[in-house]
Formats: C-alpha cells, structure tokens, sequence
C-alpha cells in the first residue's frame, strides 16, 4: 500500500482542475453568442463532470454520462441548432422584440435566480447529509447499480420509464399531425393536391 | 519509475506509432485489394511492389496548401479534425491485444498488453465512437457549404440509427461473458468444445457477429454505407472544404476507426489472442491474423457492393437490423437464464 497522502494529492489537484473547468465551461455556455459554441461547451462541461464521477470511483456512472448526455442528447441538440441555422443573437434586435426581455419576464426571472440563490445557500450550509465516499462500492460495480435499479428501486424506474414514453407518444402524435391531414384522402382542405 | 512504468509508457508510444502506420499499411491494401478486384495492377512504382506509395501519399498531403474557405467558421473548422483523430486513437486504449508478457523476463510482473485496462472497457469504446460523431457533424457545419452540411448530416443521422444496434449486439455479448472488461471477455472464450470448435462467441452469437459487422461498417462511413461521402451527390461529403494535413487527419481517423472495429470483434467475437498451436505468448500473432482477415473483408465488400440509397440504408437500420439485435438480446437473455451458458 502506498501512503494516502500519496494516493490523495494528484486526485485533489485532479478534482479542482475538473471542477474549474465544469464551472467555467458551464458559465461560458450561458455567454455565448453562438448557440453552436454553447451546445459544445455544454459538451465540455459534461466531459468534465464525468472526469469527477471517475475520481468518485464510479467508472459506470462516468461512462453513462458521456454516452447518454455527451454522445446521444447533445447530438440532438446540435443538430437541432445546425437545421434551424440559429443565427448570432442580435442584442439591440432582441431588446426591442424579444418577450423574454420586456420588463415582466425579467422580474420575474429576477425572482427565480433569488431563489435559486436562497436554495442554494440554505443547501450548502446546512451541513448533515452524507458526504465523502460511498459505501461498498455502491455505485463501482455494475451488478450493484442493476440490482438497486430493479429491485430497490424498480416503481421508480417503471415510473419515469412510462413517462418517457408517454412524451415519446406526444411527440409522434405531434409530429404526424401534418401527415395524418394530409393522407386524410379529398376530405381535407388540401385534399385536392 | 519502476520498470513495469517504463514498459507501459513504452507500450502506449508503441501502440500509438502502431495506429498511425496501420492507417497507412490500410491504404496500400485497399488500393491493392481494390485493383486485384478490378483486374488492374494497383500502385507499383514507388518502391517495391509499389510498397512506398502510401509514404508518397503522406508527403504529397503534407505538402499541400492548407485552405479554408473565407466563411467558415475557423475555430470549429480547426477543430473538427482534431475531435475526429484524438477519438479514433483513444478509442484503441482499452483494447487488449494479447496476453500478459514479461517482455522476456525484463519486466517482473506480467505486462498487459492494453494501453489502459478499464473495468468498463466496451462502454469506454462505445463512448469514445459517439464522441467521434462531433468531429463530422461540425466539419459539415463549419465548413459552411452545402455539400459539407449534408454530408455531416446524413453521417450524424446513420451513426445515431446504427449505434441503436450496434449496441445491442455489445449487450449480448456481455449477457454470455458476465462482464463488460474486454479482457475477460477474451479470456472466457479460452480453450475448445469437444476438442475441435474454439469457444469463440461467434459460435454462440452468430446473428450478433452479422449485426456487429454491418453497423460497424455503417459506423465508420464505408461503403456500401458511405453516404457522408457519396461522391457522385455530395462531391466528398463533410470533408469536401478541407484540405492538406486537416483532411489526412480525417482520413486516417477512418482508417483507425476501421482497425479499432475489428481489434473489437476479434475480443468480442473470435476469441481475442486464443487460437492453436501457438503458445500462449505469441497470441499477438493470432490476435493480428484475425484482425487482419476482417480489415481485408471489409475492403473486400466496399469494392464488391453498391452503395445503398439513403432511405433505405434507414429503414434498414430501424426496421431489419434494430428489431433482429433486439430478438437476438432477448433469445441470448432467455439462453443465459435458462442453460446458463
């Protein structure tokens, strides 16, 4: 065995360069003109995040992150901001047009980032919960994430999966709106076509 | 630094310069297999047999001018080839390649021939493939031309449709294996059935081998999957604006990504560095050989088979291929739960 100190140090320095780097990119995402420049960072912020899980000793969980958020989600993204072709947000534009900025929703975004503030001081202050390592290598090993994901917890799991699949549903029906009218034979107004 | 450090440093440069000369010998063979199947001669004037050509063709790339059109977005524009490559070489860092060795006794204890052992080392190599997707899909992007735009889309969109599989089949194999390390993997397929059949998983995962081989070749865009660069409708895809060594990075990360696909399938499906009459350290010969043989099938079915049409290429993916690994996952879970295999 080596000395702890030893083991620790590198896995410090390791932690704040990846907290750093979360932070920042995350803070960049927000500050950019660019939505294409976002969505990347967003990409990085997630690369770094799953940097921590693996000095948490969760390779799994490290692992899932890049493939789920960073690979499949962010694609959708990038590909939706890449179709529509958002172009640069134009400041005085967005100023003069754009609801979001009218004086109403502003207040109260005001609002909500107060709280949000609250919540969070309250949050990181008010000590207790469970800190430091996990237990048993809770989540280390594959077979125990599966085996608390559907025993332990398999309600929940059936849960939100019935709930993803309810928005899945909603969005197909959404989206074949335009095709189910248009198949709907002479009937329609645009039945003639 | 202890000796096993200084072996493992030397062994990731080694399988670094590896990597980057297979992306050479890959093309030499291609353009030879190619010609062999076109009754022509292939490249035979550089060097012997035409051996020097890909060196040839490395010099004449990096010699050429490097250009970017005047509406591109330059920082992404630079950046793309360098997502793609850094993705095709990390991805081979968690495949094994052969059995501990000892490097003929100057290392004390058993050196693993693997540049990193993960514990989760098939989803280290899935993760890493969809990141390689962002070196495509920004290079149509940022390259600002239409050809390049759909060539990044059309690429983007078969490697999230084939990935669905290709995943699948990943998961059978990890029902029969128990175990998601690559080095296990291979070792569980040690020895024989009946003194006669190698317990290699293609023999247990027949169909997952089939599924395995074509969404690997949709993955790594090549023919008859390789619309992100169909020439005849999108001059050369997402790649069209780049130019010098911008696009020799993308090519060898095609090329890298091949070599990974199958060092994959080989651990996977034919039983890694176990093989006869070989001792147990010169499985890196076996583990090469097999290698080898699927790179080859590869070539061979680029040059054998037309490209399909883009739909059905989709429809394809969603409706033969996802369906068929599906099944296949749950006959190899019903196979495990009942047989214990």
């Amino acid at each position: 065995m080596k000395d702890p100190i030893e083991e620790t140090m590198p896995e410090t320095v390791l932690f704040y360069i990846f907290g750093a780097f979360a932070v920042v990119a995350s803070l960049l995402v927000i500050a950019q003109r660019n939505p294409v420049y976002s969505v990347l960072l967003l990409i990085a912020s997630f690369g770094a995040l799953s940097g921590l899980y693996v000095l948490l000793d969760a390779p799994f969980v490290a692992v899932i992150q890049i493939i789920v958020y960073a690979g499949a989600i962010m694609v959708l993204f990038l590909f939706v901001v890449m179709l529509l072709n958002a172009p640069q947000e134009d400041t005085e534009h967005d100023l003069k047009v754009h609801p979001l900025l009218r004086r109403g929703p502003l207040r109260f975004g005001a609002v909500l980032a107060a709280a949000l503030v609250v919540e969070l001081v309250w949050a990181l202050t008010k000590g207790g919960g469970e800190s430091g390592p996990f237990a048993g290598g809770a989540v280390a090993s594959v077979a125990a994430i599966g085996r608390s994901l559907f025993q332990e917890y398999s309600f929940q799991f059936e849960v939100t999966s019935i709930l993803i699949l309810v928005a899945m549903v909603g969005a197909v029906v959404l989206a074949s709106r335009e095709v189910l009218e248009r198949r709907g034979g002479g009937s329609g107004p645009s039945g003639d076509r | 630094m202890t000796p096993l450090l200084i072996a493992q440093i030397g062994l990731t440069l080694f399988v670094f310069v590896m990597l980057l000369s297979s992306a050479a010998v890959m093309v030499y063979m291609e353009r030879k297999v190619a010609a062999a199947l076109q009754q022509r001669i292939g490249p035979s004037l550089v060097g012997p047999k035409g051996l020097l050509q890909p060196l040839a063709d490395i010099i004449k790339l990096m010699f050429k001018e490097e250009l970017r059109p005047a509406a591109s977005d330059w920082i992404i524009f630079a950046l793309a080839p360098m997502i793609a490559a850094t993705c095709a070489f990390a991805a081979f860092a968690v495949v094994p390649f052969g059995a501990d060795t000892t490097l003929f006794g100057l290392v004390p204890e058993g050196l693993r021939l693997q540049v990193a052992d993960v514990n989760v080392a098939i989803l280290v190599v899935f993760a890493i493939a969809s990141m390689g997707v962002y070196g495509i899909v920004l290079a149509g992007w940022s390259s600002n031309s239409k050809y390049s735009l759909l060539g990044g889309l059309r690429s983007s969109a078969q490697m999230i449709s084939y990935e669905l599989s290709y995943g699948l089949a990943l998961a059978s194999v990890l029902l029969i294996a128990n175990s998601l390390s690559l080095t296990d993997i291979v070792n569980r397929q040690a020895g024989t059935w009946w003194q006669v059949i190698p317990r290699w998983y293609v023999f247990l995962q027949p169909l997952g081998f089939v599924i395995y081989m074509i969404a690997g070749i949709a993955e790594t865009n090549r023919a008859p999957f390789d619309f992100p660069e169909a020439e005849q409708e999108l001059v050369a895809g997402y790649h069209t604006e780049y130019s010098s060594m911008r696009f020799a990075m993308f090519f060898m990360a095609e090329y890298i990504n091949m070599v990974t696909v199958a060092a994959v399938a080989t651990d996977l499906y034919l039983g890694g560095w176990h093989g006869p009459f070989l001792p147990e350290s010169l499985g890196w010969i076996w583990f090469l050989v097999k290698v080898g043989a699927i790179l080859f099938f590869y070539v061979w079915m680029r040059w054998t088979l037309p490209r399909y049409r883009y739909d059905q290429l989709m429809s394809f993916g969603w409706k033969v291929l996802l369906p068929l690994a599906v099944v296949n996952l749950l006959v190899t879970a019903a196979g495990v739960l009942y047989f214990g295999l």
